[in-house]
């Protein structure tokens, strides 16, 4: 079980539990986070589940591969601590994750 | 004015998978289809956002992709002929006298007798960029295609993005620009070698300028740009002069005209009875992700489960005088004569 922390534009948090396995995406879903479309349901294909990742956490997220890193051309305000959250997976190492939602998805 | 109609028994709004299997199944009973898409191929979401991402839902296919599966469907319903008419979006339906009469933004005119709706998560549209006041310079100084090249004819052009439209329109626009400005976020591009080859031969050249950086302000007047703020690599913000800007950010789904067709909306989808899946306006159905009704579930399998069932009540509607005889593909012999395998 992992604690993810999704801090909106206006500075409002919401903490929900991911189970380890899950995508940061799916669990912002299934907790109905604003702010995360995932329209093309996590097949890395559509860049609107763009989160920033907080700095003290971007170390143990990793970084994107190449396929995340083509499909973050199609967000907007692409920062270095851009992830997309699809491709994100929880581990109980991540318990305590902070992102944020960008100001504007697409 | 004269116009062309095109008579038939159903059009199919959608060419993805639903809107395909929709086709067999209307098939199979004799109501004859004409299907419409907005995008350039069949397949909607599966070719379009995630041709090569492997599908493991589907019933007796262990493992399949997104182009595969449209590609076998095509396939399946090949034996019932329908016409296809892609890059057109039907903007208005309406009764008429004995159906209905859809129109697209191409001008193309339908009657049908029945309506399937199986538009998906919607048409697809360009992104358009969020930024501040970006809708009073689309259509004027902004752009997400191009119709005509005649319009930057000798004009300051800026794409922005990185991916195969960016770099088609990129190569297609130099000879006829005044000037070319090409901007992404990396220097890395997700589009065929070839044109990023040739792209940075025009770089080399000096035909064209690339600069990394991300748009975050537009300027101008009147919906005229004159310019716009960019964040550039080092973060560092920087004015680039243009006066016409093509954002190529890929596309995203909206519901569009559906919403107009006086049809009752659920959060943008389509309630629908689970024995016909018919919405609240007789002869006019809709299945697949567009649909809800209790238990929903958006899969593939729903919806082709949702085609069969319509069908059967589309055969009432189009040929009220005929009775419907229930029947398998594996033993009647007149199913398989319609699929051309007797």
């Amino acid at each position: 079980m992992a604690r993810i922390t999704f801090i909106q534009r206006d500075g409002t948090e919401r903490v929900v539990e991911a189970d380890p396995g899950m995508t940061v995406m799916e669990a912002a879903v299934k907790n109905s986070i604003p702010g995360i479309a995932a329209e093309c349901g996590g097949a890395c294909a559509c860049a609107t589940c763009h989160v920033y990742v907080e700095d003290a956490w971007r170390e143990a997220t990793g970084s994107p591969e190449q396929m995340e890193e083509d499909m973050l051309d199609f967000a907007f305000d692409v920062r270095p601590a851009s992830r997309l959250s699809c491709q994100i997976k929880v581990t109980d190492a991540l318990d305590g994750l902070v992102v944020r939602i960008p100001d504007k998805q697409f | 004015m004269s116009e062309q109609v095109i008579k038939t028994d159903a059009v199919i709004v959608g060419a993805g998978p639903v809107g395909l299997f929709a086709v067999f199944e209307l098939g199979l009973v004799d109501v004859k289809c004409h299907v419409i898409d907005i995008l350039d191929r069949a397949g909607g979401q599966c070719t379009e956002l995630y041709p090569e991402k492997p599908i493991y839902d589907i019933p007796g296919l262990t493992v399949v992709t997104g182009q595969e599966l449209t590609d076998r469907l095509m396939d399946q319903i090949k034996p019932f002929g329908a016409q296809f008419h892609f890059n057109q979006r039907v903007e208005s339906l309406e009764r008429c006298d004995g159906g209905f009469r859809l129109t697209t933004d191409a001008g193309t005119i339908f009657e049908c007798k029945v309506v399937v709706i199986a538009a998906g998560g919607g048409s697809f549209t360009p992104k358009r960029p969020p930024l501040p006041g970006i809708e009073h310079y689309e259509g004027i100084s902004v752009f997400y295609s191009v119709r005509k090249m005649e319009h930057f004819k000798d004009r300051d052009v800026l794409i922005v993005g990185g991916g195969d439209s960016a770099l088609d329109w990129t190569l297609n626009l130099q000879p006829v620009a005044k000037s070319l400005t090409l901007l992404h976020r990396r220097a890395e591009f997700r589009a065929a070698p070839a044109s990023v080859q040739k792209m940075l031969a025009l770089v080399e050249r000096g035909d064209v300028s690339f600069k990394l950086g991300q748009v975050t302000e537009l300027h101008g007047e009147g919906g005229q740009l004159r310019s716009v703020t960019v964040k550039g690599a080092d973060r560092a913000s920087f004015e680039q002069k243009t006066e016409v800007m093509l954002p190529f950010f890929g596309l995203t789904m909206k519901l569009g005209p559906v919403a107009d067709w006086g049809l009752n909306l659920e959060e943008n989808l389509i309630p629908v009875d689970t024995a016909k899946f018919e919405t609240s306006e007789p002869g006019i159905f809709a299945i697949g992700d567009i649909n809800t009704y209790p238990g929903k579930l958006k899969l593939i399998l729903s919806g082709f489960h949702e085609a069969a069932l319509m069908a059967q009540q589309a055969h009432k509607i189009a040929y009220p005088d005929k009775k419907l005889i229930f029947q398998y593909t594996t033993s009647s012999s007149s199913l398989q004569k319609k699929l051309g395998v007797k």
